[in-house]
């Protein structure tokens, strides 16, 4: 399903920058890459053209064929020719020069120069053909008087010679044999830094040209290539270039194409490439700027970092890290903002099977499933509703910041997933949980008053496709919208059980792992019509600003408040968080005007000035009701949809403690991956410092 | 959900005293608020006065779990000590046994404790009596029943069974589906 798996791209394989040190490694090498003259001889280091030599020795003496035994054995005279010979074999090659190394370790003062003419001469002398590339070597000595006057001499020379050269170049970069020689060079010899430039010089060059060439496909060649297998390699070329002519359209573009042609391409390309349905990457599309776009598709391909939440209630993070480390567990803090967070990079134990887990001292839990628990801010001695808790991460956090007082109802539709939720918070030694299995839309009914409400909506998952990537085909435009209704309802019924008279609290925080802005701005911007409810701060101080404004929809600006989280941005699974505050008990009587886009629906009736928010508010059911009444059909439609909470299997826990267990052995590398594997909100700014993280592993040992 | 009846407080009693004595005293009177046992679904949940009232309120069907569970009463009105209520008997137990860290996996998996994982146990525990077992590093694991007195494990052989187990945290994820 996923790019990663498709068996047709493979990475290049061959020696990298360690497999040089190996000798050994390279002569075998040498022996599978064809030798290939006319590269070598451009800019190669006098130490570089020794071994390049020596190699091409060997890569011959594997040749079978007469030709390459003559060569042989001609090179093989050369290489016994004293210096007088030399000056024969310079004879025969005419205008050639070159330097050895004895003369590039005295001549420094010219060197550059004379290096760079030096490479002039040997593409000239490739454009002639009949010379093979050792015979360089033969040009030695008979430099020492020209140093000078080829330092004095004027560029002209070297302006005649650059189209030589750049097309030497070209037939290079055309060529597609992979010239290992060239690169060890680029590492090897920084005098050769000045010429490497006007390389790149030229190679930027060649860029504009390549880019100007890129051409929209035609109807036929498109025909042709569906009719094929696609090839990722060229889709993944095209989209790239596409962006980049997108992003400078009245330049760039191609005269007699439309922006929408261009588009087009790349909705198709992208769809294929990253194997998303047609639907969802131009939702995509439509939600991130292009420049963001890829960098969206491909965080989507690796999964994000596994973090844990160490549980307060039984320990403190700093024992907790210590007792890890010494399991062999390779771990950091999360961030700033948490001080329960740790992240870990690599384990030699499963780390969701270690004593320490079993003993509840922590829970394994993505970084974002933390932020709408800070966002609602519990405090002590609160009623607090979690309507959608499965697999209860979130409720042990709320239940930690609480400190075991107060009480939490952690209700679920789905009874399989309650499973896990009873196991965890046993684990986890909360104990002031009741767990209930009900409808989240019945809950007025069933139960209100309560000071805060935190609505972890069942969503279409979008934001998670790193962890359940069956999202990117099998959700289409009727799924979203099954689900925004059912956000809709949820988080009316969420409002309606918060007490607003309550004097802590007051609060619902709704939040999704989806990235539609259907799901999450529109629902909360329908909340705050029908209900007494306005958006606060959620007092997270990184993430992005909700959208205010959406293709044709146009939302409260209080919308700004809410805050977005994205994989690309943030590396933690896509994410909504909205904070909302109830100011008062009644329910607004239905709205008509739909376009009153301003304040949220004060023309409330005020009949009921202060009921008691624990008693059942007949009004607002009764529309319910009535509602429910109209549409059977959709009703049976959701409660079908309820189940299908995507964000993570009820046994996701185990999941990933497999998930561990199979990356135990990997585990002899030790290597810590790079900081981007730490989910980084804010970016560089929020980062723990390298040291502070050595201050923490040195406190523990 | 409903209160105990009386011979369901003392099967419960009598099981609890095994391990943690007199100290049953210490979990009913609680300086916190009113603690107390209750039955639902054949299941003893051990709850604060406060969730209880919050409680009622949810149907009975609906009902998953309250507050903390011990245990279970079976078919034949035995009860049943659950691995959950180990957060109650550890602080008060009055035996405990350690067990070294090579044998804390073995225990974690099911397995009896035999005595060349014996880390330590507490003197002047006599045969069958209830004891918690915890890791060297003072982790609670589990608990179990002492196969022998303190004085009989000192002349065992190494492969000889220390301590019967009955409830080991590894049960959180090998019973997840019936914990409670």
């Amino acid at each position: 399903m996923g790019r990663k798996l498709d068996p047709a791209r493979k990475v290049k394989r061959g020696p990298g920058r360690k497999a040089r040190k190996q000798r050994g490694a390279e002569e075998e090498l040498a022996g599978f890459l064809p030798p290939d003259p006319d590269d070598n001889v451009r800019k190669l280091s006098s130490h570089a053209r020794r071994r390049a030599a020596k190699r091409r020795i060997k890569s011959v003496k594997l040749q079978t064929n007469k030709n390459s035994r003559v060569l042989q054995k001609v090179q093989a005279a050369k290489n016994l020719l004293s210096e007088g010979a030399n000056k024969k074999a310079k004879l025969q090659v005419g205008h050639q020069a070159g330097f050895s190394d004895e003369n590039a370790s005295w001549l420094t003062p010219g060197k550059k120069r004379a290096r760079s003419k030096e490479d002039e001469s040997a593409a000239l002398s490739d454009s002639d053909g009949n010379e093979g590339p050792w015979e360089s070597d033969g040009e030695e000595g008979s430099m020492d008087g020209m140093v000078d006057d080829y330092g004095a001499s004027s560029s002209s020379d070297e302006e005649e010679l650059l189209p030589i050269e750049k097309a030497s170049r070209k037939d290079k970069l055309e060529g597609e044999a992979f010239n290992e020689d060239d690169s060890e060079d680029e590492e090897e010899s920084p005098p050769h830094q000045q010429e490497e430039d006007t390389d790149k010089d030229a190679d930027l060059q060649l860029n504009v040209e390549t880019d100007e060439r890129f051409v929209l496909p035609s109807g036929q060649e498109i025909e042709k290539e569906v009719a094929q297998a696609p090839d990722l390699q060229l889709i993944h070329q095209r989209i790239k270039d596409n962006i980049e002519v997108l992003q400078d359209f009245s330049t760039k573009r191609e005269e007699g194409h439309s922006r929408q042609e261009y588009l087009s391409l790349l909705r198709r390309d992208l769809a294929a490439y990253y194997s998303y349905s047609d639907f969802l990457i131009g939702k995509m599309m439509d939600l991130f700027p292009l420049s963001e776009l890829v960098d969206f598709l491909e965080s989507n391909e690796v999964p994000r970092p596994v973090t844990l939440r160490t549980n307060t209630l039984k320990t403190r993070r700093r024992d907790l890290a210590q007792a890890l480390i010494n399991r062999g567990v390779n771990l950091d803090p999360l961030g700033k903002w948490s001080k329960t967070g740790l992240v870990v990079y690599d384990s030699s134990v499963p780390i969701g099977a270690t004593p320490e887990y079993l003993a509840g001292q922590y829970m394994l839990q993505g970084a974002s499933s933390l932020l709408p628990v800070m966002a609602l801010a519990p405090q002590e001695n609160e009623r607090i509703l979690d309507m959608c808790c499965a697999p209860g991460g979130k409720t042990s956090y709320i239940a930690q910041l609480m400190k075991n007082t107060g009480v939490i109802l952690a209700n679920d539709s789905n009874a399989d997933r309650l499973h896990s939720v009873v196991g965890n918070l046993h684990r986890l030694g909360v104990t002031n949980t009741v767990v209930s299995h009900c409808d989240g839309r019945q809950f007025p009914k069933v139960l209100g008053g309560f000071d805060r409400v935190l609505l972890d909506a069942p969503c279409s998952g979008t934001g998670v496709i790193s962890k359940d990537p069956t999202v990117k085909t099998n959700k289409d435009e009727k799924d979203i919208l099954r689900c925004a209704h059912l956000q809709k309802e949820l988080i009316l019924s969420a409002i309606d059980s918060v007490n607003a008279a309550s004097e802590t609290g007051g609060y619902i925080v709704y939040c999704t792992c989806s990235v539609m802005v259907e799901e999450n701005e529109w629902v909360v911007d329908y909340a705050l019509k029908k209900r007494n409810v306005r958006l606060v701060p959620t007092g997270l101080d990184f993430g992005k600003e909700g959208f205010t404004r959406f293709k044709e929809r146009r939302f409260h600006p209080s919308l700004k408040s809410t805050r977005r989280f994205y994989p690309h941005t943030h590396n933690m699974d896509g994410f909504f968080v909205a904070k909302l505050k109830k100011f008062s008990n009644a329910i607004p009587k239905a709205v008509k005007d739909e376009e009153s886009n301003g304040e949220p629906a004060v023309q409330a009736e005020e009949a009921s000035s202060a009921p008691a928010a624990a008693e059942p508010l007949p009004q607002g059911r009764k529309q319910v009701a009535l509602k429910a009444a109209k549409k059977p059909t959709a009703k049976q439609g959701l409660s079908a949809a309820t189940p299908t909470k995507a964000k993570g299997s009820p046994k996701g826990d185990k999941q990933k403690k497999q998930a561990s267990v199979s990356r135990q052995g990997s585990f002899q590398k030790r290597t810590r991956p790079s900081k981007a594997a730490r989910p980084s909100p804010g970016g560089l700014k929020a980062r723990p410092t390298h040291s502070k993280k050595r201050k923490l592993h040195r406190g523990h040992q | 959900m409903r209160p105990l009846t009386e011979e369901e407080t003392r099967a419960l009693f009598e099981k609890l005293s095994k391990y943690i004595g007199e100290n049953i005293q210490l979990l009913i009177e609680r300086p916190d608020g009113a603690y107390c046992f209750r039955l639902h679904k054949d299941r003893v949940y051990y709850l604060s006065e406060r969730i209880l009232k919050l409680a009622t309120n949810v149907p009975r069907q609906n009902l998953i779990s309250l507050g903390t569970c011990f245990g279970k009463f079976t078919k034949t009105q035995k009860f049943r000590l659950h691995i959950t209520a180990l957060d109650y008997l550890a602080p008060y137990a009055k035996y405990k046994v350690w067990v070294k860290p090579s044998a804390e996996q073995s225990f974690l998996y099911g397995n009896h404790v035999l005595k060349s994982g014996l880390g330590r146990i507490t003197e002047s525990t006599s045969q069958y009596q209830g004891v918690v077992v915890y890791s060297m590093a003072d982790v609670p694991l589990g608990f179990g029943v002492a196969a022998k007195s303190t004085q009989e494990c000192r002349r065992m052989d190494p492969m000889a069974i220390v301590v019967f187990h009955q409830a080991d945290i590894g049960e959180y994820i090998r019973h997840e589906e019936t914990l409670t």
